[in-house]
């Protein structure tokens, strides 16, 4: 089994890229109003719409706890996880869904958009953002064995570190 | 695990807060917090019981500033202490980069700090994390009360291996900031030896 606390999560510039597109061609195409992508541990990995007023640390962070105690609750009654969430607000939505098993996509939408459209272009979107998180860890892991991880932290002094708390 | 994102130049870590229950776990990040300038935090979120015990988790994003051009957060959660939210326990360490056990240093608390710190060791063995390989810290809180354990039994019972270990007392702050820097920087360094992907 791979050693959970070896391994970093690394998004690279590239698939970054990838995923901004498909996220915000989903936004469009279901009439959403936020869109966002997080990492099960909580992190935030990228979003788009009307996200200026939103807390999205706290969101990422809720949801992943959401999605953990679902999943803890699916166990519990011999499913593997319950891959769809949703939330039905008075005037907003929320659906959240698990892309690959290991992130959560979370789609905010009102009345001008509907839970089957939400759904529906979840799904695809959802496929095309699996290959990308595939490739992600098929970069990952060849970077990884050439040594070319080129970690930004390989070369940080005692200095540096003390620095962040002055 | 921590989170590398070259796109935006930030890296994320998760420090976990350990402990038997009113120990002073959520003391702690709320100190934190109200000593944190504005632009550095985000808002802390504390999902609790009527009565204010931790019933999921506290959780608190900082941001201590930039690394070689890369932003450095870390999010600081807390664990419910009473023991029969083991489910939640479970849930909060998952992904997580350094551990800080909050002993409550009261004689009365020995054994509920012991219970803990073996509930600690077996979550983490359950979703394959070593505890000795983890960047792990101790604070020995409360030492403002009159009824504590000498610290050479805390240490005795509690500290084996020798992990860095300060004394506080949360809620004046004491020794709060001390072991928050110091499991912080056993995760920058942790990094630094792993490298990005390892
Ligand atoms: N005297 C004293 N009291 C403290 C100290 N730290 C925390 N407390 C008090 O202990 C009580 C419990 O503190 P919490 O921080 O809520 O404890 P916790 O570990 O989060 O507890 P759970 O959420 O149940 O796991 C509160 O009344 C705190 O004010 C300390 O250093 N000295
Ligand atoms: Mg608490």
């Amino acid at each position: 089994m791979l050693h959970p606390q070896q391994t970093s999560f690394v998004m690279y510039d590239e698939e970054f890229q990838r995923i901004s597109v498909v996220i915000e061609k989903l936004l469009r195409e279901s009439n959403a109003k936020v869109i966002f992508l997080v990492d099960k541990n909580g992190q935030l990995i990228a979003g788009c719409g009307e996200t200026e007023h939103l807390d999205t640390t706290s969101l990422a962070s809720l949801t992943a706890g959401n999605i953990a105690a679902t999943g803890g609750l699916a166990k519990l009654i011999g499913e593997k996880e319950f891959s769809i969430l949703f939330h039905e607000g008075e005037k907003d939505n929320i659906h959240i869904s698990i892309v690959a098993q290991r992130v959560i996509l979370v789609v905010i939408f009102d009345h001008r958009s509907s839970l089957g459209l939400v759904r529906l272009r979840v799904k695809k979107a959802s496929e095309e953002l699996a290959k990308i998180f595939q490739d992600l860890a098929v970069k990952t892991a060849e970077m990884e064995k050439t040594g070319n991880a080129d970690s930004p932290f390989a070369e940080i002094t005692d200095d540096d570190i003390d620095n962040l708390f002055s | 695990m921590s989170f590398i994102n070259y796109a935006s130049r930030e890296i994320n870590c998760k420090i976990v807060y350990y402990g038997p229950g009113l120990c002073g776990k959520t003391t702690n990040l709320q100190f934190v917090y109200q000593k944190t300038a504005p632009d550095a935090k985000g808002k802390m979120i504390s999902l609790a019981t009527e009565t204010e015990r931790t019933l999921f988790f506290d959780f608190l994003p900082l941001a201590l500033g930039e690394i070689r051009g890369f932003k450095t957060r870390f999010h600081l959660y807390t664990v419910p202490g009473q023991v029969f939210y083991d489910a939640s326990r479970k849930l909060i360490l998952k992904g997580v980069d350094g551990v800080v056990f909050v002993a409550d240093s009261q004689e009365e608390r020995l054994d509920a700090n012991i219970e803990s710190m073996e509930n600690l060791k077996v979550n983490l063995e359950e979703q394959g994390y070593e505890l000795e390989k983890l960047p792990f810290v101790i604070q020995y809180n409360k030492q403002d009360l009159p009824n504590c354990s000498p610290l050479e039994e805390l240490r005795e019972l509690l500290n084996p291996n020798n992990v860095l270990e300060f004394t506080a007392c949360a809620q004046t702050g004491e020794g709060v900031f001390e072991t928050l820097k110091a499991v912080a920087k056993l995760i920058l360094l942790e990094l630094k030896k792993g490298g990005a992907g390892a």
